[in-house]
């Protein structure tokens, strides 16, 4: 039997939060860019420009058919001689985290895209009407009145994807990028002790996923009561 | 002020409006009433370009809706309309629901939207609710809302379509109050509605629509006395005596 043995926990927490701050950057950047671009597509998705609408809806079922992990190791691999070619960075520079971030945001950003199109479709069509017949343009009628409905409806989806994409930014350890997950498993492996260090990372998500899914849930019983 | 010149559309071999042509001169009170799915919404919203038409000519204070040359969103802000299910944006409260448009789209300060705002929400009976999220309000209120949010703009002329058919029947007539005062202000009004005692009180003429067509544009006596044809008898008849 597998004696448990949780002494190299304490020491390697400042290790550890170093990660959880890279699995937190690569979230909130990803979330924020996923949001615009999203919304973006969603638009371009929805207008009457044809090429426009064909062009976004190509990208999103392109992402949505290809897995996250094969996404990040094209860009582990194509965004470093990407930025070598661009900015001349010195040899050897770190660009995992930058690549990480863009590849999460542009996958991520055809699931948004996809949530933002159902809420801005789920905003009763008189409303646009409505704007328009003040005098509003298509631009201002969308942005004043359309989005901020369908935000409002959105909110609980947007955050419920942005936890998946919490859990998955562990797929980076293709790029040996220390997130909090790699920085758990490296810990595990120096001291021989995977097995606890696996359980504790894993306990941490549990928490830390439980609470948001149930913030989550909190404000959308707050939705429909209001 | 609006003329219409034989406007007709359709969705794909359906003819929604088969060449209609009417006048409405300043000043003018004008019903528009017929069945149900006889075209009468899609007629009224032809008049500010919400709904593109095939053919035809539609000029409103002497800009052609139609011309692609046209800035229509400009055009529609001379233009108020108020719809069946009110359409007050539900995020915004009442005050801002009456401000926005004028802030964005005449470009007034919030000063003088404000101000504005209140004067008109006094008129219609709501002063005190300014600050009320549209939810907060009956249906009645939040019509009145709705014309005081359009009254907002300074329109030249109003366009109602079906304004009280989505009301419980004890606050059908604070909004036809409203409406009522509005015409004898002397506003253009083009309005879609059932309510034959509002026709009476304050139309100039009435119109008559039945699939797409205008079968009858006649003064109200005229219409109400000796309506020619033999649609808008049956239908004058079912929705007086019930
Ligand atoms: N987008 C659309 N596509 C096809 N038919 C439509 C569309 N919108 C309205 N119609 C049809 O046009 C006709 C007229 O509609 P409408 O103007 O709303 O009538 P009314 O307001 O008199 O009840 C109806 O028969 C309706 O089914
Ligand atoms: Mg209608």
């Amino acid at each position: 039997m597998h004696e448990f043995d949780w002494s190299s926990i304490p020491g390697s927490l400042p290790f550890l939060w170093q990660g959880m701050k890279v699995s937190l950057e690569i979230t909130i950047s990803a979330v924020v860019f996923g949001i615009v671009w999203g919304t973006l597509l969603a638009l371009m998705r929805l207008s009457a420009i044809g090429p426009l609408a064909w062009l976004a809806a190509g990208y999103v079922n392109l992402f949505r058919a290809v897995p996250l992990v094969m996404v990040l190791l094209w860009f582990f691999l194509i965004v470093p001689h990407l930025l070598e070619s661009l900015f001349d960075l010195p040899r050897g520079a770190d660009v995992r985290l930058i690549s990480a971030i863009t590849g999460f945001a542009l996958f991520e950003a055809a699931y948004y895209s996809e949530i933002i199109r159902a809420g801005i479709q789920s905003v009763p069509k008189g409303q646009m009407a409505a704007a328009s017949a003040l005098g509003m343009t298509y631009a201002q009628a969308m942005r004043l009145v359309v989005l901020p409905q369908a935000f409002r409806n959105m909110v609980p989806l947007l955050l419920t994807q942005g936890i998946i994409l919490f859990q998955d930014t562990s797929l980076v350890y293709v790029s040996a990028l220390a997130d909090f997950f790699g920085a758990a498993y490296k810990v595990g492996d120096r001291d021989g002790r995977l097995v606890e260090m696996l359980l504790f990372a894993g306990a941490i998500y549990f928490v830390l996923c439980l609470g948001a899914s149930r913030i989550v849930r909190h404000y959308q019983n707050k939705l429909k009561t209001a | 002020m609006i003329s219409m010149n034989k406007v007709s559309k359709h969705y794909g071999t359906f003819q929604v409006l088969a060449e209609c042509t009417t006048q409405v001169q300043k000043g003018e009170v004008i019903v528009v009433c017929g069945p149900s799915g006889s075209g009468k919404s899609t007629l009224i919203k032809c008049v500010n370009g919400l709904e593109p038409f095939q053919s035809g000519e539609i000029i409103v204070n002497g800009i052609s809706v139609g011309d692609p040359r046209t800035n229509l969103s400009k055009l529609r802000s001379t233009v108020g309309m108020v719809f069946q299910n009110f359409e007050l944006f539900p995020h915004m409260s009442i005050i801002d629901n009456l401000c926005i448009a004028q802030l964005k789209v005449l470009g007034r300060t919030r000063e003088q939207a404000r101000d504005k705002g209140c004067r008109l929400l006094d008129r219609v009976g709501l002063g005190a609710q300014a600050e009320k999220y549209p939810g907060q309000l009956s249906g009645g209120q939040q019509q009145r809302v709705a014309i005081a949010r359009a009254l907002a703009m300074d329109p030249i002329c109003m366009l109602f379509d079906e304004p009280t058919s989505a009301l419980d029947p004890e606050m059908v007539n604070e909004v036809l109050d409203v409406m009522t005062e509005l015409a004898q202000e002397g506003m253009t009004m083009m309005c879609v509605t059932h309510e034959m005692g509002f026709a009476r009180r304050v139309a100039n003429r009435v119109i008559f629509m039945d699939q797409g067509r205008i079968v009858e544009d006649d003064s109200k006596e005229a219409f109400f006395e000796h309506a020619r044809s033999e649609r808008a008898q049956q239908f004058l008849a079912k929705i007086l005596h019930h």
